[in-house]
C-alpha cells in the first residue's frame, strides 16, 4: 500500500513519525524534570528514596524513546543523522554523556559496595536532569535558527566553528526555548509526582513548586513563540531547491497549516489547564493534561519547522547547504520499507500503555517499597 | 577525495569506536545469555511452584538488573557515535543501515524496556502466568536488539540488496528481505547469540561454584549448574557449529581476513589448517618476499580447503595471492581493483561536474551508466579501492587476527568439555568433592569473556581497512573534526566507563556474598 505513496507524501509521513517521538520524548522527560528536584521536594531519605523509585521505574522509557528516536531520523533523514550529530558535537555529546551517567544510578545508588556512594549517583541524575532537557531544547532551537554546516557535492559535513554546536547557546532566542522545556520538564515531574506518590507532604510541596516553575516557564515560552512570529526564516523552492531567507516565514506557515495551529493552540492550552486546575482544584489527573498538551505542542513545533516549504535544519554558514524534508530524506524504497514497519507502533504503545496502567495501578508508598524485591 | 584527513583523526576515532564497543560487549552478552536462563529458572518455578525455583530466580534477576544498566548506559553512545564520528559513512550508507537501527528501536528496545519493569516490579502486581509471559518477553527482546544490529554489522561486512546512486551520492536499498536474510546476516546472529548462551551459562556456573567452595545455599547452587550446564553445552555446540560456517562466509567474501586469520600467506590447493602457531614476528611484512611465516606451528593437511570450501583440494588464495593476484586461480590482484575502482570514481566526477555545468543530457547518460547492473558488478563493486594507494594497506593486522581466531576456537572446545563435566560431576551427587573443578569453573569465566571480545576483534580487525568492504575504507569514513576533540571524549568515555566498570564489579561481587534471600526481603542490606 505505501507504494503507491508518492516520495513527498512518504517524506511527510515520516517527518510526522519523527516529530512524534521527538514530542513523547520531551513530555517523558517528566523524568528529567523530577531528577532535578529530588533534593528540593525530598525532605529526608525515605522521601528520597520514594521519588528515585517513583521516577525508576519510568526511566527507561524516555530513555529508550530517545534511542528510537535517533534510530529513526536515521533512516529516514541520514543526512540530517550525520550533520547535525557529525557537526554539532559537542552538543549531542554533553546531552549523551548525561544520559550515560543517568543509566546506572537508578540501579547503583543504593546498593551496598557502590564505590561512588550514593550521593554521587544522585548528582549524576540532577546533572542529567539539568543538561537534558536544556541541552535538548536549544537543539531544537537551532531548527528556527539556524546552524553553523556546509556540505560539499559528496554532503560531507564541515562545520563553521571549532564550538562545534556549543555556539547555538550564543543565541538567545535558543536559549529561550531550552530553559522552556527545562521548566516544563520540572512541571512535568511535579504533577508526575502528585499522581503517583502516595505522601501528602510530597503531595503538598509538589503544589508550592509547580506555582515557582509555572511562572519562568511561562516568561520563556511566550518570547520564544511571540520571537517566532515576527522572525525570519528559511524558505525552500520545491522546483529548484533553491533557499531563500523569508520574512515572518513560520508566521506565515501558521496561517497556511490551520490545522496544525489549532494542535498548538491546544497543546498549549492543555498545558495550561493542566498546571491551573491542579494549582487551584488540586487532583492527581494534571500530568494527563499536561503530558498530551506538551505532545500536541511540540509535535506542532516540529511540524512548523519542517512543513510548508521550510527549511527544518537551516545552514547559517551556507544557507544553500540548508536541509529540508526532501533533499536529506533516505531513498523511496527504504521510506516504503520502513512505512511498513510503522504499522508495529500502534501495537507497541498499545502493550507499553497496558504495562502502564498494570504497574501504575496503586500509587506507590514507602510500605509498598518495603515490600518489594527490587528497589533503587 | 580524503584529503584534508588527517590519519591520526582515523586512529583516534577508531580507537574510540573500539573502546565504546567493547565496553558494550562486557555486559551485552551476559544480558542475552541470563535473560534466558533466568525466563527457564522462573518456567520451572510456574511449573513446579516449588519456592526454591523462585529464589533462585531472584537472586540471577539482581545480577541481571545491575549489569543491564551499564550495558544500556554504553548502547547509547555506540548508537549516535555513528553520527558523530563516522558522519561520511552514516550519509554514503544511511540508507540501507539506518533501517535496522530504527527498526531495533521500535521493534525490540521497547519491547525489552517495558516489559523489564513488569519483571522487576511486578512480583505482587500481576499474576504469576503474566510475570512469566514478561520475562520472557524480556529475554526474546534482548535477543531482537542483538539480530537487527547484527544485520546492520553482517551487511557492513558483505554488503547485499542495494544500488549506488551518483546523484545523492550514496548507497541505496533494492531489497530488505537480501538485507535482513543475507547468509552472512544469519549466520552472525546465530553465532553471536549462542556464544553469549555460553558466556552466561559459564557466568552461571563459575558463581554457583563459588557458593559450594563456601560450602554454603548448596542446593541453590546445584540446581543453577544443572539449568546452566544444560544450557550452556547445547549452546556450545551450537556455537562451534555455527562459528564453522560464519568462517565460511569469511571465505567467499572476505578471502583476506581469511587469509589473515589463518595465517596464511601463500594460498595453495589443499591448503592444511594452522592449528597451533607463533606469527613470525620479523616475518610478517607482506612486503618480504620469501616469507616463513610461522615461527613454529602445527599444521593438519587439506583440512582448510575442505572447511573454506567443502572441497579436499580447492584453492585457498593466501595474503600475497590477493595483494599480486594469481592468474591460474583467477585471483585479481589489488593493481586491477585499484584501477577499476579509480575509473568508478572518475565517472562519479565526470557525472558530479556534468550536473554542475547543467549539460542534462551528458550527467543522465551517465547517471544511466553508473546504475547499470555491468557497471555496478565490474566497477562500481571495487569503489573504495580506488582510495587505495598501497596495496599492502589491504592486509589486516595478521598477528591479531591468526591469534583472536584461535583463542576463540580452543577456548569453545574447551567450553563443551566444561560443560558437560559440570553437568556429569553435578549429576552424580559429587560436585562438592570437585574442589579443583570448581575452582577452575571460576577462572572459566574470565576466559569466557575473553573468547566473546576475540571473536569481534577478529571480526573488526579482520576487515580492516574497510569499514564497508571493497566499498568504503575507514580513512573515508570518518567526521572531518580536529583529532583534540576526539582524544578529549576518547579520554572521557575511558574514564567513565571505566569508573562505572568498576562500581559494577564491585556492586555484583557484594550481591553475590549476600547471595539468595529468603523470600520478601530487598536488595539493600
Ligand atoms: C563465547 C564466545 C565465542 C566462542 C566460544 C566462539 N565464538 Fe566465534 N565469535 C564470537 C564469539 C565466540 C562473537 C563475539 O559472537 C563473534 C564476533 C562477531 C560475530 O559475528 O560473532 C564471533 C565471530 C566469529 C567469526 C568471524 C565472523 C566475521 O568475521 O564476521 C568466526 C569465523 C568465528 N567466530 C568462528 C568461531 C569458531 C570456529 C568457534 C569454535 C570452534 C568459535 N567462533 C567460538
Ligand atoms: C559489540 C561488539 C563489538 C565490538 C567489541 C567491536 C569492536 C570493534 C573494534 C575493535 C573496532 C576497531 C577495529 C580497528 O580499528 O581495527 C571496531 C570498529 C568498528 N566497528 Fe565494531 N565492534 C562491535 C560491534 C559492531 C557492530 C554491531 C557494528 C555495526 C553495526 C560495528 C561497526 C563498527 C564500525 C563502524 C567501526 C569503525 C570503523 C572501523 O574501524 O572499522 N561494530 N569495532
Ligand atoms: C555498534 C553497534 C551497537 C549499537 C549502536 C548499539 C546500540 C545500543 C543502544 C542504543 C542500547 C540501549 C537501548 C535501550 O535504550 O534500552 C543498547 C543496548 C543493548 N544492546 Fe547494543 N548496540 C550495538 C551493539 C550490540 C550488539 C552487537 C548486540 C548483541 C549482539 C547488542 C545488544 C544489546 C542489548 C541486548 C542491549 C540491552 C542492554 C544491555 O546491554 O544489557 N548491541 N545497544
Amino acid at each position: 500500500m505505501f507504494e503507491t505513496f508518492s516520495l513527498i507524501t512518504l517524506q511527510q509521513y515520516w517527518w510526522l513519525i519523527v516529530s512524534l517521538l521527538g514530542a513523547l520524548f520531551v513530555f517523558l522527560m517528566f523524568v528529567q524534570g523530577g531528577e532535578t528536584l529530588l533534593f528540593s521536594i525530598a525532605k529526608n531519605e525515605k522521601e528520597k528514596s520514594l521519588l528515585v523509585n517513583t521516577l525508576g521505574r519510568k526511566w527507561e522509557f524516555t530513555f529508550t524513546t530517545l534511542v528510537t528516536f535517533g534510530g529513526a531520523f536515521f533512516a529516514s533523514f541520514p543526512l540530517f543523522y550525520a550533520t547535525s550529530f557529525g557537526g554539532a558535537y559537542w552538543v549531542w555529546f554533553a546531552i549523551l554523556f548525561s544520559f550515560v551517567i543517568q543509566a546506572v544510578s537508578y540501579e547503583f545508588r543504593k546498593k551496598p559496595a557502590n564505590f561512588l556512594g550514593a550521593k554521587t549517583y544522585e548528582i549524576f541524575l540532577f546533572i542529567n536532569g539539568l543538561l537534558g532537557p536544556l541541552l535538548v531544547g536549544i537543539a531544537v532551537g537551532t531548527f528556527f535558527n539556524g546552524a553553523m554546516f556546509s556540505l560539499d557535492d559528496m554532503n560531507r559535513v564541515t562545520w563553521g566553528t571549532p564550538f562545534r554546536g556549543l555556539e547555538a547557546v550564543l543565541t538567545f532566542h535558543n536559549v529561550a526555548l531550552g530553559l522552556a522545556v527545562l521548566f516544563l520538564s520540572r512541571i512535568l515531574g511535579l504533577l508526575y509526582f502528585m499522581n503517583s506518590v502516595d505522601n501528602a507532604a510530597i503531595y503538598d510541596r509538589s503544589k508550592k513548586h509547580l506555582l515557582y516553575n509555572t511562572v519562568p516557564f511561562l516568561v520563556f515560552f511566550l518570547y520564544f513563540v511571540i520571537a517566532l512570529l515576527f522572525k525570519d526564516g528559511f524558505a525552500y523552492n520545491p522546483e529548484t531547491g533553491v533557499i531563500s531567507i523569508e520574512s515572518y516565514k513560520y508566521l506565515h506557515n501558521l496561517l497556511a497549516m490551520p490545522i496544525n495551529t489549532i494542535l498548538l493552540l491546544t497543546g498549549v492550552i492543555l498545558v495550561l489547564y493542566g498546571i491551573i486546575s491542579t494549582l487551584l482544584k488540586g487532583g492527581t489527573k494534571g500530568i494527563w493534561c499536561g503530558g498530551i498538551g506538551t505532545v500536541f505542542t511540540v509535535w506542532a513545533l516540529f511540524i512548523l519547522a519542517g512543513f510548508n516549504q521550510t527549511s527544518f535544519y537551516p545552514s547559517v554558514f551556507n544557507l544553500q547547504s540548508s536541509l529540508t524534508i526532501e533533499n536529506a530524506s533516505s531513498s523511496k524504497f527504504t521510506l516504503v520499507a520502513m512505512s511498513y514497519v510503522s504499522l508495529f507502533v500502534p501495537f507497541v504503545l498499545g502493550y507499553i500503555w497496558f504495562a502502564w496502567k498494570a504497574m501504575n495501578k496503586k500509587q506507590i508508598s514507602t510500605e509498598e517499597l518495603e515490600q518489594e524485591h527490587h528497589t533503587y | 577525495m580524503i584529503e584534508g584527513i588527517d590519519l591520526s583523526l582515523v586512529d583516534w576515532s577508531r580507537g574510540q569506536f573500539a573502546l565504546t564497543a567493547m565496553y558494550h560487549w562486557i555486559f551485552v552478552p551476559l544480558t542475552l545469555g541470563l535473560a534466558i536462563i533466568i525466563a527457564i529458572m522462573e518456567t520451572l518455578y510456574v511449573k513446579t511452584g516449588n519456592q526454591e525455583w523462585k529464589r533462585i530466580t531472584k537472586f540471577w534477576m539482581t545480577l541481571f538488573g545491575i549489569n543491564f544498566a551499564i550495558g544500556v548506559a554504553t548502547g547509547i553512545i555506540l548508537e549516535f557515535e555513528f553520527g558523530t564520528n563516522w558522519s561520511t559513512y552514516s550519509w554514503f550508507v544511511g540508507d540501507i543501515f539506518g533501517a535496522p537501527l530504527a527498526i531495533e528501536g521500535i521493534l525490540a528496545f521497547f519491547m525489552e524496556s517495558t516489559f523489564i519493569a513488569i519483571m522487576f516490579f511486578g512480583w505482587n502486581k500481576v499474576s504469576k502466568g503474566f510475570h512469566l509471559t514478561a520475562t520472557w518477553l524480556t529475554a526474546i527482546g534482548a535477543n531482537l536488539s542483538a539480530l537487527w544490529i547484527l544485520v546492520a554489522n553482517a551487511w557492513m561486512q558483505k554488503p547485499v540488496g542495494m544500488v549506488f546512486n551518483p546523484e545523492k551520492a550514496r548507497m541505496e536499498m533494492t531489497s530488505f528481505w537480501d538485507v535482513l536474510f543475507s547468509p552472512m546476516a544469519v549466520h552472525k546472529f546465530l553465532h553471536t547469540t549462542s556464544s553469549s548462551f555460553v558466556l552466561a551459562s559459564i557466568f552461571v556456573i563459575g558463581i554457583s561454584a563459588w557458593f559450594i567452595l563456601k560450602n554454603r545455599d548448596i542446593v541453590f547452587a546445584r540446581k543453577s549448574i544443572v539449568v546452566a550446564a544444560i544450557f550452556g553445552f547445547l549452546a556450545s555446540v551450537y556455537t562451534v557449529t555455527t562459528g564453522d560456517s560464519s568462517a565460511r562466509d569469511v571465505a567467499h567474501h572476505q578471502p583476506m581476513k581469511f587469509a589473515a586469520f589463518e595465517g596464511l600467506y601463500n594460498g595453495s590447493e589443499g591448503a592444511g589448517l594452522v592449528a597451533l602457531g607463533l606469527i613470525s614476528r620479523s616475518e610478517t611484512d607482506p612486503s618480504n618476499e620469501n616469507l616463513k611465516d610461522f615461527a613454529m606451528k602445527i599444521e593438519i593437511p587439506n583440512i582448510l580447503s575442505y572447511m573454506a570450501f567443502m572441497d579436499w583440494d580447492a584453492f585457498v588464495p593466501g595474503i600475497n595471492d590477493l595483494v599480486r593476484g594469481n592468474e591460474k586461480y583467477g585471483v585479481m590482484s589489488a593493481t586491477e581493483k585499484i584501477t577499476r575502482g579509480k575509473f568508478a570514481i572518475e565517472k562519479l566526477t565526470a557525472y558530479k561536474l556534468a550536473k554542475k555545468s547543467g549539460t542534462t543530457s551528458l550527467s543522465d547518460s551517465l547517471k544511466t551508466e553508473i546504475m547499470s547492473p555491468e557497471f555496478q558488478k565490474n566497477y562500481f563493486s571495487y569503489f573504495g579501492y580506488g582510495y587505495i594507494s598501497d596495496p599492502n594497506t589491504l592486509v589486516p593486522s595478521v598477528a591479531l587476527s591468526f591469534y583472536s581466531f584461535h583463542i576463540m576456537v580452543v577456548l569453545g572446545m574447551y567450553f563443551i568439555f566444561f560443560f558437560l563435566l559440570a553437568l556429569f560431576y553435578t549429576l552424580k551427587g559429587r560436585i562438592h568433592k570437585k574442589r579443583k573443578f570448581l575452582w577452575i569453573a571460576i577462572w572459566t569465566i574470565p576466559l569466557a569473556y575473553l573468547a566473546s571480545q576475540a571473536g569481534w576483534v577478529l571480526a573488526e580487525v579482520g576487515r580492516q581497512p574497510w569499514v564497508i568492504q571493497d566499498l568504503m575504507p575507514t580513512m573515508a569514513a570518518v567526521t572531518k573534526i580536529s583529532t583534540g576533540a576526539v582524544q578529549v571524549t576518547f579520554w572521557l568515555f575511558a574514564i567513565i566507563f571505566t569508573t562505572l566498570l568498576i562500581a559494577e564489579i564491585k556492586i555484583m561481587m557484594r550481591q553475590i556474598k549476600i547471595g539468595p534471600k529468603s523470600e520478601g526481603g530487598t536488595t539493600h542490606v
